[in-house]
């Protein structure tokens, strides 16, 4: 039997519907879940102290003070050495076998499952350059890991900013480099700043390896030299040694929260600026 | 061709571009064939032909624009005052700063007004806001969109109507301070009222500027073009004062496309 054009449109809709509203709902869940078990743990004390008896009494304030710094650390490596590398790969190169492979390369880095860059980090860094356990050697293993992304999703952005605006930009006498700075990256830069924020995101999340470079210390870290822990790392381990589900769920419900704020913060800047220029 | 015509009619008046044989190629396929012209300083050349004749790639060679394009190729010669644009001692960028172009479709970029307009003037070295702001205003008033725009300079050029944004890239291009200026189609998409108000500002800006002005619509050549020439696949079928061209043609392949018995 064959459906009329109109019950086709009307199936494929609710289809449609339905797909987004269990994404919806299993993304609900999993706050809402993590929320509830953790929220009760969360007080002052919880969030400007430190962890007291490896973390089964006291605060989380070093672990919170590492998970800004080294997705920080990640990004300011990776963002300039990555939106330079797309900018060249679209903008100053002609497609070949090279930028071919260049993209291949890329692609095939972000299939890499993170605990090889932790082995990696952990050999090149921590081991051979001698950087020890330290947010740089994880900051630098991170910046690894998310380059690829801040490279795809970039070069996907300058190539979505139309040609005319290159065109004209260059009929009034601009350079490459002007045509790039002034009309191709501010146009490119919501999709520039979503794939900086992917990679924050996963640097926020990120355990495996985090472990391996930045090691598990719990004190507070002075200098990016020190060792430290993240809160997701905080979270794997006292799940993982029983120490205390409480402050896990606590650690976690923190860590959500903060890749919410700074998903949104990202977002009503990218609105903002948007707005001003159409 | 081009002896004959220039020799005979234009006279006294300057040749601002002499092209020699320009041949033009897109990869393998080629968009100009060995066309030869002058083009006269301070008048309006109009550009009249079919789809595809290769009107848009003259004008895009003329500026070098078509530089950007990783397969395109040159042969021949564009003199301009003189000097070949496709010489070694020729900077394009430099090139284009006295060559502005206005787009078939108006491209304003996603800026204010303002910013728009100031955007050659900077990228010359122009800081200075009061000398900037004089600019933005004749540009404006060049192009008849002061009045309409003049108290919102500031809001995205985006916003503007279809009209005021093809304007509004005439006074972009007019603010660069140029010497020629290549008009690509800039009334296809508009509104015949928005079109007379383009070709008026046409009229009085070829008293300071060579103007050349590609046309789909040869009543427009007609209206505003002291000169005419007709491009038919690639080739420079016939150029000569736009009276003569519309009324006594040397070809009868234009006679037929502009009594639009052409297909
Ligand atoms: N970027 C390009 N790449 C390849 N061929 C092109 C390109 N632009 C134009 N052409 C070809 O060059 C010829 C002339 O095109 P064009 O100059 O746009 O003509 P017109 O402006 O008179 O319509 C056409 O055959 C067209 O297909
Ligand atoms: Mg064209």
């Amino acid at each position: 039997m064959r459906l009329s054009p109109r019950l086709t449109q009307a199936f494929v809709v609710s289809l449609l519907g339905l797909a987004t509203a269990v994404t919806l709902v299993i993304l609900i869940f999993v706050i809402v879940f993590i929320l509830r078990k953790g929220l009760p743990a969360i007080d002052m004390e919880f969030l400007f102290t430190k962890p007291q008896d490896m973390g089964r009494a006291g605060g989380i304030l070093p672990t919170i003070v590492a998970s800004v710094l080294l997705p920080l650390i990640a990004v300011a490596i990776a963002a300039p050495l990555g939106v330079s590398t797309a900018v060249y790969l679209t903008e100053y190169t002609r497609e070949s076998r090279v930028t071919r492979l260049i993209r291949f390369g890329a692609d095939c880095l972000a299939g890499i499952p993170s605990i090889l860059f932790g082995l990696f980090g952990f050999i090149f860094f921590v081991t051979i350059l001698q950087m020890g356990w330290s947010l740089l050697s994880g900051g630098l293993t991170l910046a690894l890991m998310i380059l690829p992304t801040i490279i795809r999703t970039t070069e996907e952005a300058i190539r979505a900013v139309p040609n005319s605006y290159r065109e004209v930009s260059t009929s009034l006498g601009a350079t490459r480099f002007r045509t790039t700075a002034k009309v191709v990256l501010p146009n490119a830069l919501p999709g520039i700043v979503t794939g900086i924020m992917l990679g924050v995101g996963r640097s926020i999340g990120e355990t495996a390896a985090v472990i391996f470079t930045a090691g598990s210390s719990l004190r507070m870290p002075s200098s990016i030299f020190d060792s430290a822990r993240t809160m997701s790392v905080h979270f794997y381990i006292l799940a993982r040694e029983g120490l205390s589900s409480e402050k896990a769920y606590g650690t976690a419900a923190v860590l959500i929260i903060s890749v919410l704020a700074v998903n949104m913060v990202a977002y009503g800047l990218m609105n903002r600026f948007i707005r001003k220029r159409s | 061709m081009e002896g004959l015509y220039s020799g005979e009619t234009m006279g006294p008046m300057p040749v601002k571009f002499s092209i020699q044989q320009l041949s033009t190629f897109y990869g393998s396929v080629q968009a100009l064939r060995s066309l030869s012209m002058d083009v006269a300083t301070n008048r309006i050349l109009g550009v009249i032909g079919p789809a595809g004749s290769g009107k848009t790639s003259f004008l895009r060679t003329l500026n070098r624009l078509n530089d950007l394009l990783p397969d395109f190729r040159v042969e021949g010669r564009v003199l301009l005052d003189g000097s070949d644009i496709y010489g070694p001692d020729t900077d394009p960028v430099l090139l284009r700063r006295r060559i502005g172009m206005v787009f078939a479709m108006p491209v304003p970029l996603p800026m204010s007004i303002y910013e728009n307009l100031v955007y050659g003037p900077k990228l010359t070295g122009i800081r200075d806001y009061q000398r900037l702001g004089e600019i933005v205003e004749k540009s404006l008033r060049a192009a008849y969109l002061w009045d309409e725009v003049k108290d919102r300079l500031n809001l995205p050029a985006l916003r503007l109507s279809g009209g005021q944004q093809q304007r509004l890239c005439l006074a972009r291009t007019l603010a660069l301070g140029p010497e020629v200026i290549l008009l690509d189609e800039p009334s296809s998409g508009l509104d015949p009222i928005s079109t007379a108000r383009i070709e008026e500002a046409l009229a009085e800006l070829k008293s300071s500027y060579t103007i050349i002005l590609v046309t789909n619509n040869t009543k427009q050549a007609s209206r505003v073009a002291d000169e005419t020439a007709f491009f038919l696949m690639g080739e420079l079928v016939e150029i000569g004062p736009t009276e003569k061209i519309f009324t006594a043609p040397g070809d009868s392949r234009t006679e037929d496309y502009v009594t639009g018995r052409f297909g």
